[in-house]
């Protein structure tokens, strides 16, 4: 298996959409390529460090003036 | 764990039973679903706007929209994901109106070299965002995220960060499966680029 191969599996195997023989496949490539090794492990982070940090955060009020837009549209309020 | 057991073996999930009360008068229950998911349809607006009066607005205008049309919303389909598509379709309204006579797509390919193989070898540390304190790291993940072409970023948020599955993530932006597979994984690969800059390990290559 080539690198770009790998590379065409690499969201299926990080989304644990491969069947047997494909992982098996994949991870023999793994042993004796670093450079996927990398890739694997470097992009499996960034996703989880996009998932972990709140970049943009809901502003404070922005509830409150959602709240009182709902109430203003309640028929029975 | 979020569904609840119905008198059959029919599992309902919750905000079903939300939407059923709030159709049957009670807004306190679509209040519940407001706060629910108003942060992530903050953040998916303003990934797509850039702008963050846009995105409040696209807030507002959303939940209002969702609690106008509650009769429309079909039973087979998520509320979350079904808001998520009305949320997003106000934000390319917003985004179309404020960029008038500029080209405003998401559906467009953008072909680019990066994204194709990773060039960059260095390996993170374990912990690679400890170096940077928390409004440092805010900074650099929207910059990054920011420098990717709109309709890969799109997909990179609701898939990887809302957590949309790759059908829904589709359905949501009119694209075919193959479609959304493709931008996903350029857009996460371009992402791991940019991010290496900030990341790689200093103590094992000597880097600057």
């Amino acid at each position: 298996m080539t690198c770009s191969e790998f590379l065409a599996q690499l969201d299926d195997l990080m989304d644990n959409n491969v069947t047997v023989t494909m992982r098996a496949d994949l991870e023999a490539h793994l042993k004796g390529c670093e450079h996927c090794v990398i890739t694997l492990n470097t992009t499996r982070k960034t996703i989880e460090i996009y998932r972990k940090h709140e970049i943009y955060e809901l502003p404070n009020d922005l509830r409150d003036r959602l709240q009182k837009a709902i109430l203003s549209k309640c028929r029975n309020c | 764990m979020s569904t609840i057991q119905t008198e059959g073996t029919e599992e309902v999930h919750p905000d079903v039973l939300l939407v059923n009360q709030a159709r049957a008068g009670d807004v306190s229950a679509f209040e519940k679903l407001v706060r629910q998911y108003d942060r992530q349809v903050f953040r998916i607006a303003q990934h797509i706007t850039q702008n963050r009066e846009d995105a409040e607005d696209v807030v507002q205008d959303a939940f209002l929209k969702a609690y106008e049309k509650l009769e429309q919303f079909q039973g087979n389909s998520k509320f979350y994901t079904w808001l998520v598509r009305i949320a997003v379709n106000e934000s390319l309204m917003r985004l179309r109106k404020r960029r008038t006579g500029r080209m405003v797509s998401i559906d467009e390919d953008v072909e680019t070299e990066e994204g194709s193989m990773p060039r960059d070898l260095a390996d993170w540390g374990p912990d690679p965002e400890q170096q940077y304190g928390q409004s440092e790291m805010a900074e650099i993940l929207r910059k990054t995220v920011q420098g990717l072409p709109p309709g890969f970023r799109v997909v990179f948020v609701l898939r990887d960060v809302e957590g949309l599955s790759t059908e829904e993530t589709a359905e949501t932006l009119g694209l075919s499966i193959p479609a959304v597979k493709s931008r996903l994984l350029r857009a996460r690969l371009q992402l791991r680029e940019r991010l290496n800059r900030y990341f790689r390990d200093r103590n094992k290559d000597g880097a600057k």
